[in-house]
């Protein structure tokens, strides 16, 4: 009789443990999404910073381009103010950003002195590892979900997410907003 | 071709990896097993040596675990990357770390015009990438990333601790056979036939005998087997380093172009010698590079990891053999 009890208690005390450590695996996987999901804004932020930099460096450059340079600064404070009325305007923003910052570049192909300028340059690879930024983190985010959505669905995890409150979580998913091509305007005058 | 994922890719090489050193821990173990059946006549000598064998492994393990990377750096010729000094390289680091969600590491710079990169670090804090100045003027960003990822997944998967675990391992089959190997020179030598158990004799003659020959030629032939797999080991780590840098840029062109570029890249890395040479992205001795046939090469041939990486796309792999073939790759 006495061994049979021990090993109850032993089997009880396998699982116990067991739990604790799947329970604590699920926390730590969705922890890892939040940060994920908050990285992404960071990124986006870091354009949104670097966006003046970049007028004020060219517009001694190519002061007469008024209506370019203005379209992006305007495109800026779009996508700032869309961050607040959800992903589909937030998307739609972000792309009318892109689209005004290339037609800026393309423009700025016809200045041989801007284009050679250090600061412009420099200024454009912080632009170009911004973009990428974005897109990794992004990417990173997904990597997250995917992990942790797998973990949830699977034995034995799958025994205590449900009754903890481990819901699956929705990837990252670009709308149709961004999937268009962004318009380049050469203002060609 | 049928195409893999790289998740396929990466599983397969994983397991390829901890079966080969399950492997070589097992060479260690039967050759500590049977050397102390040798010397003792009986199990119970053979079971002590061979928890002596395992213990001196995790002794060393021990002992590599915490030198750090500043060795590899020195003799390599790296300096830390200045401010500014090459803001694109620096860009793309941050960029991948970001990708990978790992602290960015270290990063350096070693003045050569050859083309090649390492990492070292025993984990993701501590962790180092060195790039040539060569690499960084002849690639282009996508490519670029390509290495960088190559380079960062290293250090993702603890390939460099893992690396280091297998050395171990290989180092000690080699101790142990060699002191073996001498203690039957020297006892043949000076000892004459003088059987060496002379307290346990039920059942060691005979059988003692023969375990003197097997023995002697797993100690022999131990090392050299134990380092085929080391070096099998070595490569499948190279393939699961580039499936997982496509993991990290979802780019397989970019690395493949890079590789390219560097296996069709002529000069000699002057800083790497046989000690390093495992750990860069390509073998920097170049002889060793084009011989590289299979088994003794630390690295798998270049056509192979990029036919791998065609396979992720579904494209048809290329049948040249020869690194020439790869000059004009688009």
């Amino acid at each position: 009789m006495e061994i049979a009890l021990i090993v109850i208690l032993v089997i009880l005390a396998i699982g116990v443990i067991g739990g604790i450590l799947i329970y604590n695996g699920l926390v730590q996987r969705r922890l890892r999404v939040d940060e994920a999901f908050a990285q992404i804004d960071v990124q986006l932020k870091r354009r949104y910073d670097l966006i003046p930099n970049l007028v004020e460096a060219v517009r001694g450059y190519m002061g007469f381009e008024k209506q370019v340079l203005e379209n992006v600064t305007n495109a800026r404070a779009n996508a700032i103010a869309a961050g607040a009325q959800g992903p589909a305007a937030q998307a739609a923003a972000e792309n009318a950003l892109t689209g005004s910052l290339r037609s800026l570049f393309a423009v700025a192909e016809n200045y041989p002195d801007l284009k050679a300028s250090q600061n412009v340059l420099a200024l454009q690879e912080q632009l170009t590892t911004t973009e990428n930024q974005i897109a990794f983190s992004r990417q990173h985010y997904n990597s997250m979900v995917r992990d942790y959505n797998t973990n949830i669905a699977s034995f034995p995890a799958v025994l205590l997410a449900g009754p903890f409150g481990f819901i699956r979580r929705e990837f990252f998913d670009a709308p149709d907003e961004v999937e268009q091509v962004p318009q380049v305007n050469l203002n060609l005058q | 071709m049928t195409a893999t994922s790289f998740y396929q890719q990466q599983a397969a090489n994983r397991r390829n990896s901890i079966l080969l050193v399950l492997v070589v821990a097992l060479i260690l173990a039967a050759l500590g097993f049977v050397i102390g059946y040798a010397i003792g006549g009986n199990v119970e000598t053979a079971v002590i040596v061979l928890i002596g064998a395992v213990a001196l492994a995790l002794l060393m393990t021990a002992g590599s675990y915490f030198s750090g990377d500043s060795l590899v750096l020195a003799v390599s010729q790296a300096h830390e990357v200045k401010e500014d000094q090459a803001p694109q390289l620096v860009d793309v680091v941050k960029e991948l770390s970001l990708a990978a969600g790992l602290p960015t590491p270290r990063i350096y710079l070693i003045d050569d015009t050859a083309t090649n990169a390492f990492a070292t670090g025993r984990d993701p804090k501590h962790a180092s990438i060195a790039v040539t100045t060569g690499l960084v003027q002849k690639l282009d960003r996508e490519e670029l990333q390509g290495v960088i990822g190559h380079e960062l997944s290293h250090v993702r998967n603890y390939d460099i601790r893992f690396a280091l675990l297998v050395g171990v391992l290989v180092g000690s089959i080699a101790l142990l056979a060699d002191f073996f190997l001498r203690l039957t020179f020297w006892g043949a030598m000076f000892g004459g036939g003088r059987s060496r158990s002379s307290s346990n004799r039920e059942g060691g003659g005979g059988l003692q005998a023969v375990m003197v020959v097997v023995a002697l030629v797993f100690a022999v032939v131990a090392p050299i087997f134990a380092r085929f797999v080391q070096l099998a080991v070595s490569r499948q780590r190279e393939y699961l380093a580039d499936a997982s840098s496509v993991e990290l840029t979802r780019n397989p062109y970019g690395l493949e172009q890079a590789l390219a570029k560097i296996a069709g890249d002529r000069e000699v890395l002057e800083a790497a010698n046989r000690a390093t040479q495992h750990l860069y992205i390509v073998n920097p001795i170049k002889k060793f590079e084009e011989r590289s046939k299979g088994l003794f090469s630390t690295h798998p041939p270049i056509v192979d990891r990029i036919n791998r990486l065609r396979a992720l796309t579904g494209e048809q792999p290329l049948d040249g053999s020869s690194v020439k073939d790869l000059q004009g790759l688009d």
